[in-house]
């Protein structure tokens, strides 16, 4: 049962409009029903070749060697693929909107960091031809050790996941392996707190599952173009970076989509798009390249497992004066769009809450899992499951009504917010009042007076005078033209490894020693004991596919405000 | 691979195809039929998006074998409305809005079908257990229940 | 075996679009010479309704009915750029590309019907029925098909009009972490009620209360089409779905919908909702973006609620019958919470 609360903000609106407001059938429910909307998968193409690759069995190692000599001579094969053939074989999604390094490979060259990664692609005439001639490759690998998690991943002598990251953080605005946040002083308020209340959540990876699997289908067009059917929830995305992997000009790609069965964050990693088109580039036929449901579900990224631990200053009146977060977003293998989610679950944070005193620290470390995307709520869902689980142990701690609580501390119009903007066009404090009267959870009457539109502002309105801050995991390096990526970071001066720092040869992105580690931090330094990075990754200078010359390093590492840099 | 010739009935209509052995019903009806509306969803028999009608009966098509429908008669959704006039399953779908990508409804409509041609006037429970082997991952089920128990009641008369 | 009732409580507010802007989406929109519009785009319909809100948004703003205008997305040749579908950004930025690229339409449908009237165009207005007209005179009018087909065949002009909306990009201050994050907010809050069974560690969600604001509904049946299922998805995070069971630990992962789980029909709930509209000022029509946020409210109320049915807090999700039998043991007993 729905209904419309329109006598709330009323005067806010215009409830006369013509077409707005109006439950109009959707354009698309006569194709639903009769089974002729066209996803990606329901256009015909004579002599279609479909594309399926050899995945990693192992969580992390070393490709030694790789023979797709027999896969080759399989009936029906047409073309098997390595990483040499991809014109540029690494790529981060957020490189369009020049946020973080390239640091994933289309297919694996010299190691696998997760299990699952695709190492070579076959096409054939049919899936099962593609499965029989992946039955026949012989690939050579020398296990490493890994680690699937996020604290473990950030221990000194961590296994080193993701070449382009060796200490397993993404690094934020050149300068920190954290995205911070600081409002007030949180170590302050929470010694003037009543109570502290702690907890530690934790989100379980989760699969986008829509009924429709990702996929594409790329074919020859008229003059020297490809046309491409897709299921991206993002067309430019999928197309620049099919441009880019691949070193093609935009306008030779037709790409068409649009009609999706169902996405909720899985289908924007623009993973088979450009694989397909590189299938019909090196073959000249239509290549299918479409994931199985054992795919979507074990090698599709999933929504990141993410922890958090929360601690508040509470008083006994139920005031919320200290809140303070510190957050690990695996990321698994690569970077993929984890940076960028925890960004904005910062700005985020504290919740709907008017909190004077917030802090947090927020890592998005690499493990040897798959690696993570966007999923409906991206950012946002997991921290908000910690924060209002929290918010109910603050609730039982102090013995207060827990609709009461959130009503006390809501934001309202005018509040700052611990991203130091102000609040404007709220209303979490009306939907808080309308859910316990259809509920009937008795709330006092003076929080069924209560209002997002008044209270706020005046001293709620003001920036702390003092805010606590710090230069706890500043990245040493930092701001130099050696940081950032280093084309060959894993070449050390010996391959015995006693004493010496872990990665000897990189002058970046090794942390400052100064600061004492947070809770559930531990201070990052450089491995003593950790598996010697010669032994596990040595890239042979001759590699004509190597693609690091080619990319601007430096300048292209960037915080999310990169684009000014150009 | 050796190919069969296999004779059935699509929506009332002869087909004579040839299909290399042991392909699924599904491949055949999308690839080498040309009837689109099936759906693939997961190949395993889990997810009930592939749903067609053999005999009256709901199958799912990635699981059965094509030389099985030999001499059979299968209905796919691209049969159910006859010419411009929807079924009564379809009006309903869309009275109550109850698709949103649409990737999951021809198979929820066949489901729905096979339950409506032999229980006209179906309770609430048996509308759940008609449609439990098939997966939306969108609407959360509860207009598609409705919409089942709309058309019902329509009885197929309010929309001919 | 007891069951025990518990209800729990959550609240939450969700940005907007994504996150520090910096993402612009375009429109484009035509008429045909009999005043039937074509609006191009390239963003994402993935069954949140895309084609059929900016729809609504582009007739809104032509002024004229929603079946004289038609949406063709996504095709990269014909649709100009739009960054995608996610972050709730649909219909906040397409929307207003939308409405920019109307507008710019209609302006030179109004300007070419002015001159087949003979009259300022700033007379004019639109009845959204078909038909220009002068203000307060509705007999000296002339259909939009009328005044499309004029503007092409006999004044030269093209009835067209392009929009694009960007959120300019936000920095973000590495020692604080200032930003603009996004320019609106949804809000929701949720009670749930559950039992569960204290013998088999099953919990069964019996009742769902919400309240979502959305900013302006812009179609109610798309809002509530989201909210519904949204809410489900949420219940399917909170007690079901996991890819992982024992995380970090890879074992047992699920490789198909027997093994990886979600509430089916005969698992929901019913679920009552009162949608609350405080229109965005930036949004088109104050349109916000119900489709992401209407889960997130579950996830906790549901773990708050097996707290107030048995005592037993459970933080890794998803809320598994084991976790809630080991929870149960390790406090020796189910300790039911006081009732609100």
């Amino acid at each position: 049962m729905i209904e419309f609360r329109k006598e709330y903000f009323a005067d806010e609106r215009d409830d006369n409009l013509n077409e707005i407001g109006k439950p109009t059938q959707r354009q698309d429910m006569l194709g639903h029903v009769t089974g002729r909307s066209p996803y990606f998968d329901d256009h015909l193409f004579d002599g279609l070749l479909h594309l399926k690759c050899l995945r990693s069995p192992h969580h992390h190692a070393r490709i030694r060697s790789v023979d797709t000599s027999e896969a080759e001579r399989m009936p029906g094969v047409k073309k098997v693929i390595r990483a040499r053939d991809v014109p540029l074989n690494l790529n981060t999604l957020l490189s369009l909107m020049d946020f973080g390094l390239d640091d994933e490979p289309m297919l694996a060259d010299k190691k696998v960091c997760y299990v699952g990664e695709p190492v070579v692609a076959v096409v054939a005439e049919t899936e099962r031809a593609c499965f029989d001639a992946i039955a026949k490759i012989r690939v050579d690998y020398e296990v490493l050790p890994h680690v699937l998690d996020v604290e473990e991943a950030i221990k000194p002598g961590a296994p080193s996941v993701n070449p382009t990251y060796p200490t397993n953080t993404f690094l934020y605005h050149e300068k920190y392996d954290h995205q911070k946040l600081r409002f007030g002083d949180v170590e302050a308020a929470l010694r003037q707190a009543d109570h502290v209340v702690e907890g530690r959540y934790q989100m379980s990876p989760i699969e986008q599952a829509p009924t429709e699997t990702c996929g594409a289908i790329a074919a020859p067009e008229t003059n020297n173009r490809f046309v491409v059917y897709t299921s991206t929830q993002a067309l430019f995305f999928s197309l620049g970076t099919a441009a880019k992997m691949l070193k093609v000009s935009s306008n030779r790609l037709h790409f068409i989509g649009g009609t999706v069965g169902g996405g909720f964050g899985g289908k924007v990693d623009s993973i088979h798009e450009p694989m397909a088109i590189l299938g019909c580039m090196l073959t000249g036929k239509p290549v299918r390249y479409a994931w199985d449901r054992e795919e979507e579900m074990q090698v599709g990224a999933p929504r990141g497992a993410e922890r958090w631990y929360i601690t508040d200053g509470v008083m006994n009146d139920g005031r919320i004066i200290a809140r303070k977060f510190i957050g690990y977003f695996d990321s698994g293998a690569y970077t993929r769009l984890s940076s960028y989610a925890i960004i904005k679950g910062t700005g985020h944070l504290p919740g709907p809450y008017t909190i004077p005193n917030v802090s947090s620290d927020v890592y998005c470390v690499f493990t040897n899992r798959t690696p993570a995307t966007a999923m409906r709520g991206f950012g946002i869902t997991g921290v908000d499951f910690s924060i209002e689980a929290h918010m109910d142990k603050v609730a039982s701690k102090i013995g207060m009504n827990p609709i009461e609580l959130r009503i006390l501390n809501s934001y309202r119009d005018g509040d700052m917010k611990a991203h130091r903007r102000l609040a404007k066009n709220t209303a979490l404090i009306e939907c808080c009042q309308v859910v316990a009267e259809k509920a009937k959870w008795k709330i006092g009457s003076e929080y069924k007076a209560m209002s997002s539109l008044k209270g706020g502002g005046g001293e709620r309105a003001l920036i702390p005078a003092h805010t606590a801050i710090d230069q706890k995991g500043m990245v040493r390096g930092s701001g130099t033209s050696s940081f950032g990526y280093q084309p060959q970071p894993y070449v050390p001066s010996t391959p015995t490894f006693p004493s010496t720092p872990a990665f000897p040869s990189v002058p970046a992105y090794t942390p400052a020693a100064s600061s004492s580690p947070a809770p559930g931090a531990p201070e990052r330094r450089p491995a003593e004991n950790a598996p010697t990075p010669s032994s596990t990754y040595n890239p042979t200078p001759s590699q004509p596919a190597t693609p690091v010359e080619q990319r601007p390093a430096v300048n292209r590492f960037s915080s999310i405000s990169g684009l000014r840099r150009r | 691979m050796a190919k069969k010739p296999i004779q059935f009935q699509l929506n009332g209509s002869g087909q004579a195809i040839f299909a290399e052995e042991g392909s699924n019903l599904l491949d055949v009806l999308r690839r080498g039929v040309g009837d689109l509306s099936p759906k693939y969803g997961c190949g395993q028999g889990t997810c009930g998006t592939c749903t067609v009608l053999v005999n009256g009966e709901p199958r799912l098509s990635c699981l059965t074998l094509a030389e099985t429908v030999e001499g059979q008669s299968v209905e796919t959704t691209a049969g159910l409305a006859h010419g411009p006039q929807l079924h009564a399953l379809q009006h309903a779908f869309m009275d109550n809005f109850a698709a949103q990508c649409g990737y999951c409804t021809p198979g929820m409509l066949m489901a729905a079908k096979a339950l409506l041609d032999r229980n006209p006037s179906p309770s609430r429970e048996e509308v759940v257990e008609a449609i439990s082997g098939n997966i939306c991952r969108c609407t959360g089920y509860e207009p598609i229940i409705n919409a089942v128990l709309a058309a019902a009641q329509s009885g197929g008369r309010r929309y001919g | 075996m007891t069951l025990h009732r518990g209800r729990g409580f959550a609240s939450i507010n969700y940005p907007i679009g994504m996150n520090l802007g910096g993402d612009p989406s375009q429109a484009l929109v035509h008429s045909n010479p009999d005043g039937k519009f074509m609006v191009a785009l390239s963003s994402i319909d993935l069954g949140q309704g895309m084609k059929s809100v900016t729809r609504q948004i582009a007739a809104e703003t032509l002024g004229i009915p929603v079946e004289d205008v038609y949406v063709d997305t996504a095709d990269s040749d014909t649709g100009p750029h739009c960054m995608g579908s996610f972050a709730s950004r649909g219909t906040h930025r397409v929307g207003n590309a939308v409405i920019a690229a109307a507008r710019e339409a209609r302006s030179v449908m109004m300007e070419a019907a002015a001159q087949e009237l003979e009259v300022n165009p700033d007379d004019l207005v639109t009845d959204g029925k078909g038909n220009i007209h002068v203000k307060g005179a509705p007999s000296k009018s002339i259909t939009t098909a009328a005044a499309c087909g004029a503007a092409q065949f006999k004044q030269g002009r093209t009835v067209s009009g392009r929009g694009i909306f960007l959120v300019p990009l936000s920095d973000v201050d590495p020692d604080t972490g200032e930003m603009t994050p996004v320019t609106c907010f949804a809000h929701a809050a949720m009670v749930v009620d559950i039992d569960v069974d204290d013998e088999t560690g099953e919990v069964t969600v019996i009742e769902m209360n919400s309240a979502y604001e959305v900013g302006r509904a812009l179609n109610p049946r798309l809002v509530e089409q989201q909210l519904i299922g949204g809410a489900w998805m949420g219940m399917s995070h909170a007690l079901w779905e996991t890819t992982e069971p024992y995380y970090p630990d890879r074992i047992h992962g699920p490789v198909d919908f027997n093994e990886y789980l979600m509430p089916g029909p005969g698992d929901i709930a019913p679920h009552h909702i009162s949608v609350l509209e405080r229109p965005a000022p930036d949004g088109p029509f104050g349109g916000k973006g119900p489709g992401e946020m209407c889960a997130n409210p579950v996830l906790p109320a549901v773990a708050n609620a097996v707290f107030n049915a048995v005592g037993v807090r459970i933080d890794e999700l998803p809320i598994t019958p084991e976790k809630v039998l080991r929870g149960i043991a390790a406090i020796g007993g189910p300790q039911p919470q006081p009732k609100w």
